[in-house]
């Protein structure tokens, strides 16, 4: 690339090192001492000199197992019943707490159960938080990634079109972008609020009163969902830009011989922007994943992970134990699985939108 | 059938104005309700949020809610240890990550390729992946200052910026710019007996105003917003950001206008650079999307 002319090795490290230097020390070091941490009981200040622990920080936050659980029965074999007709179980904690015959379960808790037959399947874990905080990441992943992505399209389409002023449009579209997330968060808190909310107020002008209010965020059926749709508000209308960038990389001449042709808008979209924007649609997919998989500010503002863990996260978990229980070693951990959870899911992601 | 045509297009014309128009509101009622109850005193807010008026700056409009939040929170400070960290920041960002990406495009040194792959690579960590180990991490290094030699960085303002400074996309933007500069212009300065460090300032610098108002736009947002790493590495009022000090308030759940006081001061400085340079911020964000 560069000619003979131009070799130069004291000159071309003298000027990369320093931005280079920066990032080695500041992101590629502790990238690996976030594997080294995770395999000790490193605390962030302790008397103690730290120990290598192989597994075993893994191994608490990972451990699951299904405990299958028999009615309890009288002495003539019955299956006990109360006043319902409901068979009744043995309490789990029987199973995991000082009981020699199920070493495996010791020490793990409920997380959830279901019913198979009379057969009670109860799936216990060590560390029932951290499970909650990956099924939470995940879900908040596959909702907000799609929709987000989506709407963002939907958005760029619209603001594709020539139209007189469409630029302010633009504009007040991409506004929430640049409001950071805590302000955001905060000012949300007031919106969901469960007694003089906006958000209450407006649904039950919408629905002519019909609508009762609710407490958006104080209820674990709808505090991660609140949070979804505040997320995507808030980012939205950067990957809007995005799509819009990618947009206008399609040649025009190409929409001329669509209408040409006699296309119809859809199939204008299928077969000539669509295709154009594959390389765009992979970089907002894979931004849109890394960005949600991150999520901890909403939730440190919003919830701090309640009602009941129902919004706990990954990171929100990694940073209450590193930081907040001073537990570096048990957040390491976490941070490890994060990391494995965002390769993983970005090389599916690029493995399924492959060129074919 | 001409006029009927000519209605139709009109029609056709209002119905996208309307939908356009709808989202909109969608996007900026928030903020606008935001600043309007700033203004109000949580009485009337409160009865506000069941009308149209919580949008409007109407009642007893005052800014006695900005007069209690400076006295609760030294709003002062924490905007200037927020211009600081975001000011220096930026740009050291700007010198040191054009300089990289200039020695990567330009110069041919051995350990090149693997050094800028390294670079490239560190784009799929979140920094969520790296917080905590990154905190141990500056909680043991060492520094030399006014006290002589020190260990642990926590609760300065060093430690909010000189692990932030140089970034895989700021150096990744600076490369792509760079590598779309015709190179007969650095060849033939080389061959006048130009030094790197000349045609650096003199000649690709000036040609790099475009990339530097992007890079300068992302990091700034970047920086000002930063929430979680001075959350974990500034306990002292001292050195505390703006965003941090939003934590005064979360307990707080009776005063909202005071909270949003506080949400207007800090956000209406980044809305008002937003809508100066409107432009600039979007082609910025824009151009993390071509090519990547």
């Amino acid at each position: 690339m560069a000619s003979k002319l131009t070799t130069s090795n004291r000159a071309g490290w003298g000027f990369a090192l320093p931005g280079f230097g920066l990032i080695m020390l500041f992101i590629v070091i502790p990238f690996f001492f976030a594997f080294y941490l995770s395999l000790t009981n490193q605390r962030l200040i302790s008397p103690n000199p730290t120990e290598f622990v192989g597994l075993s920080n893994y191994d608490r936050l990972l451990s699951i197992s299904v405990l299958s659980i028999e009615p309890e029965t009288d002495d003539a074999g019955q299956v006990v019943r109360d006043d319902a007709g409901e068979a009744q179980y043995p309490r789990v904690r029987t199973f995991t707490r000082n009981n020699p015959d199920y070493p495996q379960y010791a020490g793990m808790r409920e997380w959830f159960r279901w019913h198979w037959g009379e057969t009670a399947k109860v799936v216990v874990a060590t560390d029932v938080v951290f499970w909650k905080s990956l099924r939470n990441t995940l879900m908040f992943v596959l909702v907000v990634a799609p929709v987000q992505g989506g709407l963002a399209l939907g958005l760029a389409l619209l603001i594709n079109q020539r139209l007189r002023g469409i630029n302010f449009y633009r504009a007040i579209y991409f506004m929430p972008v640049v409001v950071s997330i805590v302000v955001v968060s905060l000012l949300f808190r007031f919106i969901y609020d469960g007694n003089d909310g906006l958000l209450n107020n407006i649904l039950g002008f919408l629905s002519f009163g019909f609508f009762e209010g609710r407490d958006w965020l104080g209820s674990e059926n709808t505090a991660l969902g609140a949070i979804m749709g505040m997320s995507i508000w808030q980012a939205v209308g950067f990957h809007m830009v995005i799509w819009l960038s990618g947009l206008q990389t399609i040649s025009p001449t190409l929409y001329e011989a669509s209408s040409i042709e006699g296309a119809s808008k859809w199939q204008t979209f299928r077969y000539v922007t669509w295709p154009g924007l594959r390389n765009t649609a992979v970089l907002v997919l894979i931004v849109i994943t890394m960005q949600a998989f991150a999520l901890f500010a909403q939730i440190d503002v919003m919830t701090r992970g309640g009602p009941l863990d129902s919004t706990t996260t990954i990171v929100f978990q990694a940073v209450e134990r590193g930081y907040g229980k001073q537990d570096i070693s048990g957040g390491s951990a976490i941070s490890v699985i994060l990391f494995v959870l965002v390769l993983t899911i970005s090389l599916i992601q690029r493995f399924l939108t492959r060129e074919r | 059938m001409a006029s009927i045509n000519a209605d139709n297009r009109g029609l056709r014309l209002a119905v996208r104005y309307l939908v356009l128009t709808l989202i909109a509101i969608i996007f900026i009622f928030p903020l606008v309700f935001m600043v309007m109850s700033s203004l109000k005193p949580d009485l009337q807010l409160l009865r506000d949020t069941s009308s149209i008026r919580a949008f409007l700056p109407v009642g007893d409009i005052s800014f006695d809610n900005y007069a209690s939040a400076f006295d609760r929170v030294p709003v002062a400070k924490f905007m200037f240890n927020s211009l600081v960290v975001t000011g220096t920041t930026v740009i050291m960002s700007l010198l040191l990550c054009s300089l990289a990406a200039f020695s990567f495009v330009f110069l041919n040194w051995s350990g090149r390729n693997v050094a800028l792959s390294i670079i490239i690579a560190t784009l799929i960590i979140p920094f969520e992946t790296i917080a905590i180990p990154l905190l141990l991490f500056v909680s043991k290094l060492p520094w030399i200052g006014m006290e002589g030699l020190t260990f642990g960085w926590l609760d300065t303002y060093r430690v909010q910026i000189i692990p932030l400074i140089a970034d895989g996309l700021t150096i990744f933007l600076f490369v792509q710019y760079f590598r779309d500069l015709p190179r007969e212009l650095i060849e033939a300065s080389r061959v006048e007996g130009a030094s790197w460090w000349q045609i650096y300032t003199r000649v690709v610098m000036p040609l790099a105003g475009p990339v530097l108002a992007t890079a300068a736009i992302l990091k700034f947002l970047a920086m000002y917003n930063q929430y979680l790493w001075p959350l974990m590495v500034v306990q002292q009022e001292t050195y505390r950001p703006v965003m941090v000090g939003l934590q005064y308030f979360f307990q707080l759940n009776t005063a909202w206008g005071e909270i949003m006081a506080y949400l207007t001061i800090i956000t209406v400085p980044v809305l008002a650079f937003y809508l100066v340079l409107q432009r600039a911020f979007i082609a910025s964000i824009a151009s993390t999307g071509v090519k990547g």
